[in-house]
């Protein structure tokens, strides 16, 4: 039994630690083992902690032996995104021009799970600096799609998904601007949960565009996702935009029932754009929810429409300033070559960051240049108003929103990497909950003929998580399938 | 043709915020390089800034004590441009909705008073300070400085004179220290002081072409580069010539501004909302507290010296110059010295013996009550003048009080009848001559004998008594 500590969820391994079922050491050195075993052909680990990974699970047997008490996630191996600040290892954001980054301090998140005895198997793989859908982007390695290693694991919390889905954490911190824990969750095939903006603080890692930034995890339950955020969540000092709202214990709220919950279901969602056998797994989903005694009740979003414009123009310009600190004056990449301040800047720069990233930078300083700020950025400040008034009123009609992730399952590598509006396509789903900043998650709904997962994406209230997770659990439990691990090949 | 000239001053001031204005860092000036610093102000990634609430308050403090309106709901803004010496490539500051807004500072110049326009006051983050060294090849950042609170204090083109300028700075410098919200150092770059100087023909009223004056180190610095600017626009227009749009610099010792940067058009900075700073929402409490925390401030004080003290506008103005020489003086007051006395031992007097020494009135070694006691001394005739004079140098050695300095050294007055007539007797027999001459009707001569007498008593005998004395012996 304890060779497969590996299949058991975070919760269950908590419990066992508790119980003294099993020891930590135990529980991580058959993660370790797993990871040997399978990660050199899925390519989620960037870093591994194995030594300090042991000395920690040591420590938190001894505390056990010794009756002191143990956290919420005692013995719980979790990876961290490459984009999460730790004095641990580096910081690297998987981008060449933070590639030997050692942070000087740990983030309010990565303090949070310390704190709560999780132990840190070490960092995995995303999308350079957390832009893209495909953690193709990354210059640290390629990491596959656990269910098919021609098709890449979604993004930018690729490595997340990847390694969670396929056993070698029990959870994982990811981060998600636009769609980048649900969409690799769905891609994937594990939980990914984006909450409302503010639950979980940002202080600590490698911001992209902050008004869209959430951190938050991935898991392979619902009831472990639950546990995560009871972790994570809270008030920061360090984070003036994270929320004074009263954190209530998640894992309580999951057990009552959903009878008489409105479920929204919304058309824009479910257009002939969305994959049909996409459509055809929400559809059961959505016969799933009904069946437990949901109500479905149309809703309608037409903003969504405008969802991809204001992202794009908000999210970039927030990038291009705050990715402005990457000039290799005080850390990072600096070109031994440059002579001059100018050629400092533009040769680190452009030797530092890679084409999407670039691209990306470019695009926001054009929205913030000149006229465009008032015929871009402040029309996508406008719409991003509307859009939020939207899901304003929609929520006043249902409880949850219900809909696939993406519109279509896992993509193979190189498919959409030269095509940068397609490979945005993927996210369109997603967008909204950013924007609006209420919580969101994606739960798997089944698979494809060619055995790939498919997401189900359900968005509640801001601050109702209780609600969304407490959905998501009963479909989980309800579903009529167990997706298992990936095969070991 | 006659000229006139237009002149708007931004001035950036550090506030005196324990923390940084973003983060936990001191701010303590001269600290060792880099040593007052964190991943926030070194621009490190995932380090979020959060606002210091005393900046908030001492800056609207700023802002209503220059007749500001205060903005009820405003935020900060991202100002983008590249600069090794800052941290994020971004500044942290506000664009379009200042704090503080609408305002303006009367000013004495040359007793007449002139209101100048406060444009705004808005609140942002110093940058760090780059260090070169000599002959090139080498830069050093110091980010001790990344991060301190900066208020900027900009007015309208009210200013029509280099002098107005002094007055305006020296006026504004005041009000600041009133408010303990800077120690308003432009040595230590706590304020920096830049002229937007431009000339145009009187009765104009288009603007014409402005230069920018930077790196200043002092008032009258700041005074003699636009006298020197007003006069070189005017020789370019002259001469035929336009007045190019550019940055200056001012060459102290030299005398002049020399061009440092053409500005061809505005600099774009790009400035957006912070995302990591929410808005700031100023309600009435918040504003009512404040105002009721300000001090009294300098033209209302010298009035109320004025008329409480009846001290003459002169006396009231150097009385208030600061406010801890205003504090000084009241506290002479109140330990029980007649006003009037009081300003000016502490005018004529302290003042001479602090400004020899270079030290500031706060740190005065003679504390007031001790001023007020020697005062007290010369009106219950222990001492004279003279004698007190001699008295306050050494209070100003020691820090003693005077008594304990008149008792040890024996400077008390000599009221001793019997003593005082001895001297007397003395100075008449060891002057047979000049009593001859007297008593022959020469009475001038009189103030020799005193001379004498106050020198036999080392200058301790009480005026009155040997006046006294010696006109009854010698007119007997």
């Amino acid at each position: 039994m304890s060779a497969l500590w590996y299949q058991k969820t975070a919760k269950e391994i908590r419990d066992a630690v508790h119980t003294g079922e099993a020891t930590a050491l135990d529980i991580v050195n058959s993660f370790i083992a797993h990871r040997e075993a399978t990660d050199g052909t899925i390519g989620a680990f960037t870093q591994c902690w194995d030594d300090e990974a042991r000395e920690t699970a040591r420590s938190i047997d001894e505390k056990r032996q010794q009756g002191q008490p143990l956290g919420p996630l005692a013995g719980v191996p979790v990876s961290l995104k490459e984009s999460f600040c730790t004095r641990l290892g580096k910081t690297t954001g998987a981008s060449r021009i933070l590639e030997n980054f050692q942070c000087p301090y740990d983030g309010t998140a990565v303090t949070r799970l310390a704190q709560a005895d999780a132990v840190f198997l070490g960092k995995v793989n995303m999308d350079e600096l957390a832009m893209g859908s495909s953690t193709e982007s990354s210059v640290l390695q390629r990491t596959v799609n656990p269910w098919n290693h021609d098709r890449v694991p979604g993004g930018s919390s690729g490595g997340s998904a990847a390694s969670v889905a396929m056993g070698c954490s029990a959870l994982s911190l990811g981060s998600d601007t636009g769609s980048s824990i649900r969409q690799p969750a769905s891609f994937s095939g594990c939980v990914g949960v984006k909450p409302t903006y503010g639950r979980i603080s940002r202080f600590g890692i490698i911001g992209l565009a902050p008004s869209l930034d959430h951190a938050g995890p991935l898991t392979r339950t619902v009831e472990d996702a639950a546990l995560a955020l009871n972790v994570l969540c809270g008030e920061d000092p360090a984070d003036s935009t994270s929320s004074d709202k009263p954190v209530p214990d998640f894992l309580q709220g999951l057990s009552q029932d959903i009878k008489g919950l409105k479920i929204g279901v919304a058309e824009e969602y479910m257009t002939d754009e969305v994959d049909e056998e996409v459509r055809g797994k929400i559809t059961e989903a959505l016969d799933c929810l009904s069946s437990l005694g949901a109500e479905l009740v149309k809703i309608s979003l037409p903003g969504t429409a405008y969802d991809a414009a204001a992202y794009t123009v908000i999210s970039t310009a927030e990038i291009s300033a705050t990715l402005a600190r990457l000039d290799g004056v005080r850390y990072g990449m600096r070109d031994p070559e440059a002579r001059t301040v100018q050629d400092m800047y533009v040769m680190s720069k452009s030797a530092g960051f890679g084409p999407e990233v670039q691209r990306r930078i470019l695009l926001g300083t054009h929205f913030l240049s000149g006229k465009n700020i008032q015929n871009c950025f402040v029309k996508a400040q406008q719409a991003r108003s509307l859009i939020i008034r939207e899901f304003e009123e929609v929520f006043t009609q249902c409880d949850v929103i219900a809909g696939p992730t993406t519109p279509s399952v896992a993509f193979p590598f190189g498919s959409k990497s030269d095509n940068p509006v397609e490979m945005y396509r993927c996210d369109r789903f997603t967008l909204g909950a950013n924007l609006a900043t209420h919580p969101a998650l994606s739960v798997p709904c089944g698979m494809t003929e060619a055995g790939l997962p498919v997401g189900l994406q359900l968005q509640a209230r801001r601050y109702d998580e209780e609600t969304l997770l407490r959905v998501a659990f009963h479909y989980e439990q309800n579903r009529g399938f167990d997706l298992g691990f990936p095969p070991i090949s | 043709m006659q000229y006139e000239a237009v002149i708007g001053m931004e001035v950036h001031v550090e506030i005196n915020c324990k923390s940084k204005v973003f983060c936990g860092c001191p701010t303590v000036f001269d600290a060792p390089p880099n040593s007052q610093t964190c991943p926030l102000c070194l621009g490190m990634p995932g380090g979020l800034p959060v606002l210091n609430r005393s900046m908030v308050d001492k800056s609207m403090a700023v802002g209503l004590a220059l007749n500001c309106r205060i903005a009820r709901e405003t935020r900060m803004d991202r100002k983008n441009y590249f600069y090794p010496d800052l941290a994020k490539n971004y500044q942290i500051s506000q664009d379009d909705q200042p704090l503080c807004y609408d305002g303006y500072l009367d000013v004495d110049v040359d007793g007449e008073m002139k209101r100048i326009g406060i444009t705004r006051a808005h609140m942002e983050e110093d940058t760090a300070r780059n260090s070169h060294t000599v002959g090139g090849g080498q830069s050093g950042v110091d980010f001790n400085r990344s991060g301190v609170a900066l208020l900027e204090i900009v007015t309208e083109p009210d200013i029509r004179s280099a002098q107005e300028a002094f007055a305006y700075l020296t006026a504004l410098k005041q009000l600041l220290q009133y408010l303990d919200v800077s120690d308003c150092n432009m040595e230590e770059g706590s304020l920096r002081a830049e002229a937007n100087i431009s000339v145009r023909p009187v009765g104009s009223d288009k603007f014409g072409t402005k230069t920018e004056v930077k790196n200043v180190a002092s008032f009258s610095g700041v005074q003699k580069a636009i006298e020197f600017e007003i006069a070189r626009q005017i020789k370019v227009l002259n001469d035929g010539g336009t007045v190019l749009q550019e940055t200056r610099g001012w060459d102290a010792d030299k005398g002049v501004t020399l061009s440092q940067r053409l500005k061809e058009s505005a600099q774009e900075y790009r400035y957006f909302p912070e995302p990591d700073v929410p808005p700031i929402v100023v309600d009435d409490a918040w504003i009512d507290a404040i105002q009721k925390s300000l001090p009294e401030l300098p033209t209302a004080r010298k009035e109320r010296f004025q008329k409480e003290y009846e001290l003459s506008a002169y006396d009231a103005h150097v009385m208030t110059l600061s406010r801890a020489m205003a504090d000084y003086y009241e506290a002479i007051v109140k330990a029980g010295a007649d006003p009037k006395k009081a300003a000016n031992w502490l005018m004529v007097e302290l003042l001479a013996l602090l400004a020899d020494a270079k030290v500031e009135i706060s740190d005065s070694p003679v504390s007031p009550e001790n001023l007020a006691a020697l005062i007290g001394l010369i009106d219950t005739n222990v001492i004279n003048g003279k004698i007190a004079k001699e008295v306050l140098v050494e209070m100003f050695k020691t820090g003693a009080a005077p008594a304990a300095i008149v008792e040890e050294k024996g400077l008390g007055q000599i009221s001793d009848t019997s003593a005082l007539e001895e001297a007397v007797q003395a100075v008449i027999e060891a002057n047979p001559q000049q009593v001859a001459d007297y008593r022959a009707g020469k009475d001038k001569i009189f103030g020799y004998f005193v001379g004498q007498v106050m020198k036999a008593t080392r200058g301790k005998g009480n005026p009155q008594l040997v006046n006294e004395i010696l006109r009854r012996e010698l007119d007997s």
